[in-house]
């Protein structure tokens, strides 16, 4: 419950009809996409531009009450999960399109725009956005800038970072502060646009985002290679990049998803395959046709079974049918779906496979791992039950060791999902003592009351690091 | 104000595995009709999923407000076919439904009214239904509509009933078997032996349809049959909390077909056709029925898809009109969509009128606002669905606008009455549409 007074003054802001408390609300923001975590807030509110949003964040400020900014709560992390109760702030109905330049080549947006209709609008004028999480459909351009999202066209085109170049921002205080622009370069000072992106609502509330547009490819080609080893398929993933091709997508899937896939699916993919890739090229139509040829190549080179081609845009939607339904296929095995995004140097994809269905053996635990090969950044996916505490248990213990291991190859505990409540416990793993240090330094810089998604990125207590014996 | 009945009843009644699948993902939102109208969480699946589970979970009471949410979703389904976990989310909304009639302290009275007259009195009688046809009837040809229409008095019924009297067709007092008999040979060699659902409101309001359906049947192969003892299909019931009551009209429609020994089961309603289709699981606790209700959900067919798929189709053409090839576009019946997974068949086969020109409808798989009797107890969201629903519709100027349900069809009628763009856009069923200008034996 909020003081009365602190109440009384946010509907004096948002009105009745924007300010709620009644418990339907307060349910129906307790949990985000993240499995078996939820908490209640206290109340809900929906501001309408940036000075709501800022006087909201001065009345939260003098009554110390914590504040979660939320859009559609898609994230894997926990992000917006309340565990600190307070406020939640979501921004859909700051959902706007504010300018399109078509001479600078940039859009300004409002936090709550959903991606897929931004990215849509963006290529009804002949321009492309490249970001494209697999909740485009659902998320908001503020929750993919809160979470710095990825996607599948990351390898080429990098990720929602590389596409914000301007931020407005309201900060704890209730101070509205605003950052880069439509400027390509931009050096006045430390980079606070590249520092919020990603910085899971903990630093400030994102009203206003610059972001930078680019022209279309004017070509797509799609195919797909079958290997019976998982080190050949690696070893090509490497082998391409190394010939000075970057594909627009690189993507992979291991044995037990094919297997998950196909059974759901019925695409007829061979059984005994131990990883598939699926490889798209975009851009002039010569080079596209080029690299498709030397791709090939390659594939062929390091022994994949079967190779198949698209020869039109329709083969090419079946080509892709595979890596589309490898979530939908996990998802109805068991009730309960972990999707994690352990990421390692490309080169290391294949050791990383090994690693993961090393220790799903050992745990016990079905563990299927897809992904973005191309950038090194696999989705371990354990498919559970959250009513059955032991197994759970183990599937906690075996992402645990999945970490480690992914640190031993050089890698992170989070390609693009970000830190929230899951990762907290194991973020020291990756950054250190001194790390985390300058991280809480600038969190108090931004938020000295600690007001702003509390409880997310520092846990209270790292977790104890798993010794790996290998051999 | 706790509500322990209703709290305890759904605690039994609402499946935990299904309210476990949901992951909440949230890939249902964009697919959800309130949730884009409104924004918030609460009017979306995964928040109504949430709050039936925090009802289960015993971390929320049923109360008013919760009541209401679940009668809030138009139960149209398109969440179904988005959510990767596969769950059964008409169930669940059923079975919090059928909790809350058991238990409810609400109900605004006219609404308690307009139930107890469908629900209990009259979809459930045949006969009834046909009296109503005939009452219905009367008042339109008898002088008494044009007296009621220009005295004001209608101006005394809420606006949404007022409305629908403006658009409801010339009602029957004689059904397609009264019509036209209840056996018809298949023109030519015989595909499969076929038995007809006529429905109550499309044997009443639409008897003609019932007709054409049976004609074109016939003409494309199949043998029809129209088992007398067949009644309503239950779907108002199952879907506004009636379970008992649904399940004892799905017992009889499966006695009347498999005695009837048909091959399938064709229904022209997809609102109908959806739940027929899932008597296996309206029945699968009834272990006297589940076998024949397993056998008769199996074989039931939409007709756009049983022409489309086993039929000899016929030849379709449309007249030469005077100002170039005629328009025509689809509204998807979202059960026929969601729940019997069908929406290229109608396409097809309107594709396949020489004349006509099939324009897509922005949106066309979205709910118009109809769904069963959502517009007369939710007015308000009906509305603001429709408003969105005819500006897609306006968009495609198409002179005909073709659905397959009778509910979709009705309130298509009504937009274009209330947000029609002037252009006198027709709304037929498509098998009046086909049957009109379908070319006989050739």
């Amino acid at each position: 419950m909020l003081p009365e007074q602190a109440k009384r003054e946010l509907i004096a802001i948002l009105g009745d009809a924007d300010f709620k408390d009644d418990p339907q609300s307060l349910v129906t923001h307790s949990y985000d996409g993240t499995a078996m975590q939820q908490a209640l807030p206290d109340a809900v509110v929906y501001p309408r531009d940036t000075a709501q949003v800022s006087a909201v964040m001065k009345v939260l400020n003098k009554h110390r009450i914590p504040l979660v900014t939320r859009g559609s709560g898609t994230n894997l992390c926990g992000g917006t999960v309340p565990v600190n109760g307070g406020v939640v702030m979501v921004m859909h109905r700051m959902n706007r399109i504010l300018e399109i330049d078509l001479e600078n080549l940039t859009a300004v947006v409002q936090p709550g725009l959903n991606t897929k209709q931004f990215s849509a609008h963006v290529e009804s004028l002949g321009l492309f956005y490249p970001p494209d999480p697999s909740s485009m459909a659902v998320s908001t351009i503020g929750g993919n800038i809160a979470e710095n999202s990825g996607g599948l066209r990351g390898l080429k085109y990098g990720t929602t970072k590389d596409y914000v170049i301007g931020l407005e921002a309201v900060l704890a205080s209730g101070d509205i502060i605003r950052t880069g622009g439509k400027l390509m370069k931009d050096v006045a000072g430390y980079d606070l646009t590249k520092l919020l992106v990603g910085s899971e609502g903990t630093l400030a509330i994102i009203t206003e985002a610059t972001l930078k547009l680019i022209p279309p490819p004017k070509a797509k080609k799609t195919m797909l290679a079958m290997y019976a080893d998982l080190y050949d398929a690696a070893r090509t993933v490497s082998k391409i990049i190394e010939n000075r091709i970057i594909p627009a997508t690189l993507e992979f899937l291991d044995n037990p998803t094919i297997r998950v896939v196909d059974d759901f699916a019925k695409l007829g993919l061979p059984l005994d395959m131990e990883a598939i890739l699926l490889i798209e090229q975009d851009g002039e139509p010569e080079t596209v046709e080029r690299d498709i040829a030397r791709i090939e190549e390659i594939c062929r080179g390091e022994n994949a079974a079967r190779i198949s081609v698209a020869a039109t845009p329709e083969e090419a939607n079946k080509l892709l049918a595979a890596r589309r339904s490898a979530f939908t296929a996990l998802a109805r095995l068991r009730p309960t779906t972990i999707l994690e995004d352990a990421t390692v140097p490309r080169s290391k994809i294949a050791d990383m496979v090994l690693e993961i269905n090393r220790i799903a053996r050992k745990y016990g635990v079905n563990i299927c791992t897809f992904g973005h090969a191309g950038d090194g950044n696999l989705h371990p996916t354990a498919t559970t039950d959250a009513r059955d505490l032991d197994e759970v248990h183990r599937v906690e213990e075996a992402f645990a060791e999945i970490f480690e291991a992914a640190i031993a190859l050089g890698g992170t505990i989070t390609g693009e999902h970000g830190v929230g409540i899951v990762k907290a416990p194991f973020l020291e793993w990756k950054v250190g003592a001194a790390g985390i240090e300058v991280m809480k330094g600038i969190k108090a810089a931004f938020d000295p009351h600690n007001l702003l998604n509390p409880g997310k990125m520092f846990a209270k207590q790292t977790r104890k690091r798993v010794v790996i014996h290998h051999g | 104000m706790a509500n322990p009945q209703l709290a305890a009843k759904l605690k039994i009644t609402l499946d935990e595995d299904q309210l476990t699948n949901c992951m909440r993902c949230g890939f249902c939102l964009p697919a959800c009709p309130t949730f884009r109208e409104t924004g918030i969480e609460a009017e979306s699946p995964r928040g109504r999923i949430a709050l039936m589970k925090a009802v289960a979970d015993g971390l929320m009471d049923p109360d008013e407000a919760f009541e209401e949410q679940m009668y809030h979703c138009l139960g149209c389904r398109a969440c179904e076919p988005a959510c990767p976990a596969d769950v059964k989310y008409g169930r669940l909304l059923e079975q919090a439904r059928d909790a809350i009639e058991d238990h409810t302290r609400s109900h605004r009275l006219w609404v308690k009214g307009v139930r107890r007259l469908v629900f209990k009195e009259l979809f459930p009688k045949q006969g009834r239904m046909r009296l109503a046809g005939k009452a219905l009837r009367f008042y339109q040809k008898s002088g008494l509509q044009r007296v009621a229409r220009t005295t004001g008095i209608l101006k005394l019924l809420p606006k949404q009933l007022a409305d629908m009297e403006k658009i409801l067709p010339e009602a029957s007092g004689q059904g397609v078997i009264e019509r036209i008999g209840g056996r018809h040979p298949a023109k030519g060699e015989r595909i499969a032996t076929v038995g007809l659902f006529r429905g109550c409101l499309m044997d009443t309001l639409f008897a003609e349809t019932n007709v054409h359906t049976v004609e074109l049947l016939t003409e494309a192969g199949f043998e029809v049959v129209i088992p007398r003892t067949q009644n309503c299909c239950g779907a108002l019931h199952a879907h506004s909390g009636e379970l008992d009551d649904a399940r004892e009209l799905a017992r009889r429609n499966v006695r009347a077909f498999k005695e009837a020994g048909v091959d399938y089961i064709v229904s022209n309603a997809g609102g109908c056709g959806a739940l027929l289709a899932e008597y296996d699981h309206l029945l699968h606790d009834d272990p006297a029925c589940r076998e024949d209700a397993a056998w008769f959900a199996g074989r039931v067919k939409d007709v756009s898809d049983i022409l489309f798929r086993l039929g000899r189709l016929p030849s379709f053409g449309d007249p030469a009109a005077p100002g170039g090839p005629v328009r025509i576009t689809y509204q998807d019946s979202c059960h026929l969509r969601n729940v019997m997974r069908s929406s290229d068949a109608p396409r097809q086969l309107l594709r396949r009128v020489s004349g006509a020109e099939f324009v897509e409808m922005h949106e066309a798989d979205r709910c118009c606002g109809s769904a069963g009797i959502y517009n007369l107890t939710q007015p308000e969201m009906a509305d603001q669905i429709l408003e969105h629903k005819m500006e897609h519709a306006n968009a495609t100027r198409a002179h005909y606008l073709l659905t397959s349900n009778p509910g979709c069809l009705l309130q298509m009628k009504l937009g274009v009455e209330r947000y029609g763009d002037g252009g006198g856009m027709k709304v037929a069923h498509i098998a009046d549409f086909l049957h009109e200008r379908m070319k006989k034996g050739d």
